[in-house]
């Protein structure tokens, strides 16, 4: 565990760079055409999955970026995450991924949990903001949901203690804790972020989620020029529908943070335009940030009505990960641009346009 | 006390004597109270020759309950509680509900049986009474003692919470279309309590889900929705990742779900349902979860109307025991200035009234709350207006003319008057009908007292 956090002192101090992920430590500047491409997992996963991944796939090609993707196949059904494929992540250290569909009820664990934890992806980010030209109902947003990724309710331990009474066990560590504290101030003041608030539910579950706070605290004491806040997840969520302007960076534990990712991606825009990541101390997975519909129905993958839009954001991030920020730039303000115009969108954001429709037009806004 | 059937002029005369009285709620609370057995029999001489025997009951209904009236337990609360349930009390007994209050409070030192601050008089009235509606109530800070909700919730197995949540007319929030309930199991799931530190810097919580509290609280989920015309019933649950425990819940949901092929049933997983709930709440109907989701839940929808409050709820538990709170705090800053705002608690007795089946006084009540915030002449100041309690109890009591039963609207003047002054009813009904035939055709029985009292001179 020592040796641990000493990697993770190491990265902290190496990280000099305004990055928003911690990265490896880079000794130059790739130029572009310069040098060999980045390879890149690419995992298409299930559904609406291989749509995106191939929209982002295109997009790439058509802007010379310098990476190419290694593709494997992954489905929600598979028991384990093909151990190929495990390599090659673990080799390249970056990944992009579509949504994997975990069966509900049945003997599968979820694929995506496993990922996260083979990897030690201990930070998933989610950057939920209102785009300019993007109807909603709520002006101002600009949050930025930091959830803890290993532990919590997510531990996957549960047993049937006589028959008809189940048991599940959610577990907490001052260790899990710590570190994703200190990820969330870290992003916070590179980041140039003013607030950090904890999100918890203390008053009912005092150890476990008292951790979590004491943690948090202690953390915050080494950042004064940052605010800290804590509050209570149910006031959290009503705060959210009503005013959400008053959160700026949000640090949750598990479930929390997934509620609460989810229903601030709601209300800046929906899941289908949001960036995110799971970031940990030597691996990267970019996926879709909020992971309702990431799966998407039948109906969406028939028709070729999937947003690509989250995806294509997230690889923006990748990129700007993989220190080539002239790119990330230029495929954001495509993207910005295409929303912002209005013309081609697809069905969660009110339009009907079909994903090559968008990819397409996201193409040709690149300059 | 009149415990017999008067004469037409000895009832009059009374009246004259009641309207001398300056406090006009306390009249009428004589009027009511003491009167109810006297004045529903008058009422029904004076109809009964015209008019069916439907009639007749349902004037003595309106009235009083011919059968005993109903006691009910109150917690008015702290802070802000005593105020709202004094309003509570004047719209109810202006609309004619037949309830006495039991009133309780709470005790300024535990009580041993209890291991609290409520007495086990109060929780004792409570079963024995089987509704009751509790005001906010602030945990005093210290050990020693179980909260006040935790102890009501174990004392009285309050299994079920339902919160109904619809978008008032009138009330613009950025959301036009809600109306949806949520209903949320409150014993178990991850507020067991049970927490445990294994070593230094790790803790474990345990989330205990049973099938006999998930079948209960399915059942309960589906009668509801049966009894309110509801179609659709959604199971809210993380079983893709929380396999077995919220697995056993769906089971459970299913297995109810099959003995009311009627209601459509779907099961939506807890991402889904806030992103859908942000973005388009029509989509749903009847939520049913366990018990962290629906607190976080719950919370959301409510906040999606307008805030805690103007947010009914109900509490259910076994043997028919329904307990309605209001969820807002205490608010022990705006205590005693008479600016708090009853639509929550009010909103909570109709549920109550609802669930003891008086329908039509229920729907009078709500109409007229309705009616009242739609208007927007009388708003508290959280709902940015800036009339006190007393006035936006007022305007409600105002907006109750129609709480005449229907089947009273086709009396003739003479009629209406008699049974205005019967009912402690607001001069509003009264000045309807012509003051002054209505004084020719009764012979001059009310005399100008009664008139000026009631604003017509």
């Amino acid at each position: 565990m020592s040796r641990r956090s000493l990697t993770l002192l190491k990265n902290l101090a190496r990280n000099s760079n305004a990055s928003c992920i911690q990265t490896r430590s880079v000794t130059y500047m790739p130029r572009p055409g310069d040098g060999s491409p980045r390879a890149v997992t690419l995992i298409p996963g299930d559904g609406i999955g291989p749509l995106v991944t191939n929209a982002v796939e295109q997009v790439m090609e058509a802007m010379h970026a310098p990476i190419y993707f290694e593709k494997y196949d992954v489905q929600g059904e598979m028991s384990r995450v093909p151990a190929e494929v495990m390599e090659s992540i673990r080799k390249n250290k970056v990944c992009l991924k579509g949504g994997l569909k975990t069966p509900v009820g049945g003997g599968v664990s979820s694929l995506n949990v496993q990922l996260r934890k083979e990897l030690d992806l201990f930070a998933s980010l989610v950057n939920c903001f209102n785009l300019p030209g993007l109807p909603t109902r709520h002006e101002n947003v600009d949050i930025v949901v930091i959830r803890e990724n290993t532990e919590g309710e997510y531990a996957g331990l549960e047993h049937e203690v006589v028959p008809g009474v189940v048991e599940s066990l959610k577990v907490i560590t001052k260790f899990c804790s710590e570190r994703i504290a200190k990820y969330a101030f870290e992003y916070a003041y590179l980041n140039n972020r003013k607030k950090v608030t904890a999100v918890h539910k203390a008053n009912i579950m005092k150890l476990a989620d008292g951790l979590f706070l004491e943690s948090c605290r202690e953390v915050a004491k080494k950042y004064p020029g940052i605010t800290y806040n804590e509050i209570i997840v149910d006031n959290c969520c009503m705060q959210l529908v009503a005013k959400p302007e008053q959160f700026d960076v949000m640090v949750t534990p598990n479930l929390y943070g997934n509620l609460v990712a989810n229903t601030a991606a709601g209300i800046a825009g929906g899941t289908g335009v949001m960036p995110g990541g799971n970031v940990g101390a030597d691996h990267a997975v970019f996926e879709q940030g909020a992971s309702a519909g990431n799966v998407g129905k039948d109906s969406i993958v028939r028709k070729n009505k999937a947003n690509p839009v989250a995806l294509l954001l997230s690889s923006a991030m990748m990129l700007r990960h993989l220190q080539f920020p002239s790119f990330a730039d230029r495929l954001e303000t495509a993207v910005k641009k295409v929303i912002s115009e209005g013309k081609c969108r697809t069905k969660d954001l009110g339009g009907q346009s079909t994903t090559q429709e968008v990819v397409d037009a996201v193409i040709a806004k690149l300059e | 006390t009149l415990r017999s059937v008067l004469t037409e002029e000895e009832t009059f005369t009374v009246l004259q004597n009641i309207s001398d009285s300056n406090s006009f709620v306390a009249a009428s609370l004589w009027c009511f109270e003491e009167m109810t057995m006297a004045a529903a029999t008058f009422a029904k001489r004076l109809i009964g020759s015209r008019s069916s025997s439907t009639t007749a009951t349902s004037v003595a209904r309106a009235f009083c309950s011919s059968t005993t009236p109903i006691t009910a337990t109150m917690f008015p609360g702290d802070g802000i509680g005593p105020e709202i349930a004094e309003s509570v009390k004047q719209v109810f007994t202006t609309a004619g509900v037949p309830i006495n209050w039991e009133e309780h409070y709470v005790s300024a030192e535990i009580d041993p049986r209890t291991q609290s601050f409520l007495t086990w008089e109060s929780l004792e009235s409570v079963r024995r009474n089987k509704v009751g509606l509790k005001g906010p109530m602030a945990t005093p800070i210290g050990k020693g003692h179980r909260s006040l909700n935790l102890t009501l919730r174990k004392e009285l197995n309050l299994y079920a919470n339902v919160r109904p949540c619809y978008s008032l007319p009138g009330y613009k929030t950025r959301y036009d279309d809600v109306n949806l309930i949520t209903i949320r199991e409150n014993t178990e799931g991850e507020y067991s309590g049970l927490e445990h530190q294994v070593v230094r810097g790790v803790v474990e919580s345990l989330k205990i889900i049973t099938r006999q509290a998930s079948l209960r609280v399915a059942e309960y989920a589906f009668h509801y929705a049966k009894t309110h015309g509801r179609e659709r019933v959604s199971a809210i649950h993380k079983a893709n990742i929380m396999q077995k425990t919220d697995g056993l819940f769906l089971k459970c949901c299913r297995e109810v779900a099959e003995k009311y092929p009627e209601i459509t049933y779907e099961e939506v997983v807890i991402d889904n349902c806030c992103m859908m709930l942000v973005k388009n709440p029509a989509l749903f109907d009847v939520l049913v979860m366990p018990n962290l989701y629906g607190d976080i839940i719950s919370d959301l929808c409510a906040g999606l109307v307008g805030g805690l409050g103007l947010t009914p709820s109900c509490n259910i538990g076994e043997d028919g025991v329904a307990l309605a709170e209001a969820v807002h705090g205490s608010a022990p800053d705006i205590a005693g200035k008479n600016l708090a705002n009853p639509t929550a608690l009010l909103l909570s007795g109709v549920m109550m009234l609802r669930h003891l089946k008086l329908n039509e006084q229920a729907e009078q009540i709500h109409s007229a709350i309705i009616n009242t915030i739609a208007e927007g002449k009388y708003r508290t100041a959280d709902l940015g207006g800036s009339s006190t309690t007393t006035d936006f109890t007022k305007a409600i009591l105002t907006h109750s003319s129609i709480f005449l039963p229907s089947s009273m609207k086709s009396f003739s003047p003479k009629e209406k008057l008699v049974t205005a002054f019967m009912g402690g009813f607001t001069s509003q009904l009264v000045k309807e009908i012509s003051i002054e035939e209505c004084v020719k055709e009764a012979g001059c029985y009310a005399s100008n007292v009664v008139l000026q009292r009631f604003g017509c001179i």
